[in-house]
């Protein structure tokens, strides 16, 4: 009978989590679903008369920003992660780079924005910048793309690597046409992971590229707009009435949630498709 | 023919293996990078605090923080920080042992595989987004049923532990499974209920992956700017809350709202980046806390799994 019951309460504390998700995702779609339109989605921002405007550049700007994002980190981030996996002596330093890695990764985002503010839009003058907030961003997900490369690499049964060395491979051989090929879909999960954290990351943004934007960028040292940055100016910093602030910004969580939704996405499809041929190939 | 052959392959041999070497040495640079970056982090923002952390007693534990008056003190806000963050993780932990408790030992298959999901989409929604929903819902409701502002300490706590919970509830669930096997048949085969086995044989074996997890997520609270700062008001000039229901400025936000008109070169903003600093001192001390609270017990493999996941 207690036992009965304890086991009941426990279920009830266990569904508060995927009570507060539905909450949250239901109230941003209902909301967000009566400003969305094309118009909503293909103008640019109006921010003296927001309710003629849309959200265009803030979505080809986020877009932009991950990808310079995801150049940055993900080779630094997967060659770290083989050099971990595959070549490390158990020294000093290795131990220290096992160390810094954890490091970075424990740093909150805004001392991230900090430091991207003083050492890459002024010390380093590429201003605010599509150029300085992507490699912002990117020291924020290096120590992710890091750790993924790793855990994935040592997954990696030890006879796959002993096969390939039998084979008369060399190391880097064995590393880059067996290895890697069987760590792939561990590697793209984890780096998605950390893109899913990019696109949504606000503070580190905020701090390294302008505000108020209106256009697409051109170049990388050009401005750019971000879907997070726009809703916090929408709310905070744009004159316009609350009604038309908060519809708009529900518009633009939605659009920001449904983008992190489809990396989520893509990130299975991608992992699915390949776990799939790898089995097909080797029967 | 022979000796040309052989030449030849003997100056392949040699090429692949200089390239194996170059490869090598790349993939270590590569490696260093890490260690660099965080470098530059540290020397850029102390570099950037050096005259605001050299005021010492004034700047850590002076009462007023007025920019426009030359005051830097932080103190209410380090105060208010803590309050802000325990609170949230007790909040977490309330709901996320539990949570886990039942993940690892009662749920069927499919109710883990609706519990589990979800735990790891909280993560995903973006931190702003979070802060809006908390802006528009929890605090109207604070509001409404407990009058003042509604942006407080309380609606807070609530958005921090949302961010908070997947994190406990990813590593006390590893912690818990973590626990041998034998320990639960040990204890079953003696007579005892499978209640009295989770609270005498599993629990004690799992606490120090459950704790581990607590400070990490207190780590992560403190660090936390955007859904935090939509939601607990931020007074103009802070001070030390005496109810959960004023509104209070934390580290993290008091940087966001700032940065955009401080002087550059003022003492403003140097204590900015002293915030910055005493943000990441903070934190860092809470990792390493977590770092020598799981060693042994549970492997560091297993957090590091569950940090990726969770996040």
């Amino acid at each position: 009978m207690k036992e009965t019951v304890i086991k009941i309460s426990l279920c009830m504390v266990a569904l508060i989590s995927v009570a507060v998700l539905f909450t949250v995702a239901a109230y941003i779609f209902l909301n967000g679903m009566q400003v969305i339109s094309l118009d909503f989605l293909l103008k640019s921002p109006n921010y003296a008369a927001l309710e003629k405007g849309g959200i265009f550049p803030q979505i080809i700007g986020s877009l932009c920003l991950l990808s310079v994002c995801l150049l940055f980190a993900v080779p630094l981030g997967m060659a770290s992660g083989i050099y971990l996996a595959e070549y490390a002596p158990e020294n000093i330093i290795t131990k220290s780079v096992r160390f810094f890695v954890e490091c970075l990764a424990g740093i909150p985002s805004i001392v991230i924005g900090l430091f991207g503010l003083i050492f890459l839009v002024y010390y380093l003058g590429f201003g605010p910048s599509m150029l300085a907030g992507g490699l912002a961003l990117g020291f924020m997900i290096l120590p992710w793309t890091v750790r993924a490369s790793e855990e994935a690499i040592k997954a990696v049964p030890r006879s796959y690597r002993e096969a390939s060395l039998a084979l008369g491979a060399s190391k880097w051989q064995s590393i880059r046409s067996v290895v890697l090929k069987s760590a792939y879909p561990g590697i793209i999960t984890g780096i998605l992971l950390g893109a899913g954290k990019a696109i949504g990351e606000a503070a580190v943004i905020l701090l390294t590229t302008g505000g108020l934007v209106t256009y697409i960028p051109h170049s990388l040292l050009d401005d750019v707009g971000a879907l997070p940055v726009y809703i916090y100016m929408v709310l905070t910093v744009v004159p316009a009435s609350r009604d038309v602030a908060e519809s708009y910004a529900f518009g633009a969580s939605l659009v920001l949630i449904t983008m992190f939704l489809m990396i989520s996405v893509f990130a299975l499809f991608l992992r699915n498709r390949y776990v799939k041929r790898m089995s097909g190939s080797r029967r | 023919m022979g000796t040309l052959e052989h030449i030849c392959r003997f100056k392949f041999e040699r090429m692949g293996a200089a390239k194996e070497k170059i490869i090598e040495k790349l993939l270590f640079i590569s490696a260093l990078s890490s260690i660099l970056i965080v470098f530059f982090i540290i020397a850029f923002m102390l570099k950037e605090s050096i005259p605001a952390l050299a005021l010492g007693w004034d700047f850590f534990f002076g009462m007023t923080w007025h920019p426009s008056h030359s005051q830097f003190g932080i103190f209410p806000i380090i105060v208010s920080t803590f309050v802000v963050g325990l609170g949230a993780l007790a909040i977490a932990a309330a709901i996320g042992i539990p949570t886990a408790i039942y993940l690892a030992e009662f749920s069927p298959a499919w109710l883990r595989n609706v519990i589990k999901p979800s735990v790891e989409m909280l993560v995903g929604i973006p931190s702003i987004v979070l802060g809006f929903f908390g802006l528009m819902m929890l605090v109207v409701f604070i509001r409404d049923s407990f009058g003042g502002y509604g942006e407080c300490i309380l609606a807070g706590w609530i958005i921090l532990a949302i961010m908070t919970l997947p994190h406990v509830i990813s590593i006390s669930e590893d912690s818990i499974r973590a626990v041998p096997n034998g320990y639960k048949e040990a204890s079953l085969a003696l007579g005892a209920t499978q209640l009295q086995t989770i609270r005498r044989a599993i629990l004690p074996n799992a606490r120090s992956g459950i704790l581990a997890s607590l400070i990490l997520g207190m780590g992560n609270a403190v660090g936390e700017t955007m859904a935090v700062l939509m939601v607990i008001g931020n007074p103009e000039i802070p001070w030390i809350p005496s109810s959960i229901l004023e509104p209070v400025r934390v580290l993290t936000s008091t940087i966001v709202l700032e940065y955009s008109y401080m002087v550059w070169g003022s003492m403003h903003q140097h204590a900015l980046f002293a915030i910055g600093v005493v943000l990441f001192m903070i934190v860092a001390i809470f990792n390493l806390v977590t770092t020598v609270a799981i060693k042994g017990r549970l492997s560091a493999t297993t957090v590091i799994k569950g940090v990726i996941s969770g996040r």
